[in-house]
């Protein structure tokens, strides 16, 4: 097959509609991997030397990272129980 | 940064680099989506689940990675297994076969993803306003009118805008084709 069939115009639209955007939301909270697991690296390394504040997390986990500028989604949720060790 | 490879890329999301994150979560987001949606015909929600597995796992295992030029190919299998264990829980039914699982075609619609990503690459490389042109109409689905507002550009004058972008579009991938069969490929 030549270069020139190969992307003649109309396969060109075809290949572009093949990859229509994620939804925005979806691409912010990926993009935000790195800040989140940072976040929650130190909140357990806190956790792990202060008793108190290991017992707030595990009374109110939701409002706890709401206090750290962390949205708390079931993801988030679930990972942090996990490393918390509940 | 667009312009990095994918390899330099994956090298300074490695490093630290949040913004290099950013931009490969940018870079391939429509990709993973894509072979999700359109090659597992995952429910949304399914989708949006699988999508930031994906994406949370690279992060984390990016160290694991053989050849930061493959990326691509990594992320599609990645994205495949989990699509497929998506679909394995929701059957709840004995262990299926992943050839059972799988889609008729899924191996075609790969391709024709992966062709479609390096068209996506040559029109970044085109840059606006083509690129946005291109982008609202055909990956988008926006109207002639809609488009038109957006961009302050006379409906009536969109559709030979758009046949001039794809003519831009197709010799920048052929021009990238013979720079790479001029330096014997990449």
């Amino acid at each position: 097959m030549s270069e020139q069939i190969r992307w003649n115009e109309e396969r060109l639209a075809a290949l572009l509609a093949l990859l229509k955007p994620a939804p925005a939301g979806w691409i912010e909270a990926a993009a935000e991997l790195p800040r989140l697991r940072s976040v929650l690296d130190e909140l357990v390394a806190r956790a792990e030397v202060d008793a108190g504040l290991r017992a707030a997390l595990v009374a109110d986990l939701e409002s706890a990272l709401i206090a750290e500028g962390v949205e708390p989604t079931p993801r988030v949720l679930d990972e942090l129980r996990q490393r918390l060790g509940e | 940064m667009t312009n990095l490879t994918d390899a330099q890329l994956v090298a300074r999301c490695r490093a630290g680099d949040q913004a290099a994150w950013a931009e490969l979560v940018e870079r391939f987001s429509r990709y993973v989506y894509a072979i999700a949606v359109q090659g597992f015909r995952l429910a949304e929600h399914d989708a949006e689940d699988v999508f930031q597995e994906v994406f949370a796992r690279t992060y984390t295992r990016l160290d694991s990675l053989r050849d930061d030029a493959a990326i691509k190919p990594w992320l599609a299998q990645l994205t495949r297994n989990l699509c497929l264990d998506r679909l394995r829980e929701t059957a709840r039914t004995q262990p299926t076969a992943d050839e059972e699982l799988e889609p008729g075609g899924f191996d075609e619609t790969l391709v024709g993803l992966d062709d479609a990503l390096v068209v996506r690459e040559a029109l970044e490389l085109l840059g606006d306003p083509c690129a946005e042109l291109l982008d609202r109409f055909f990956c988008r689905d926006e109207s002639y009118r809609t488009i038109g507002g957006a961009l302050e550009i006379p409906p009536g004058t969109i559709a030979s805008r758009i046949s001039r972008c794809l003519a831009k579009l197709r010799e920048q991938l052929e021009g990238r084709n013979s720079a790479a069969d001029a330096s014997g490929g990449r």
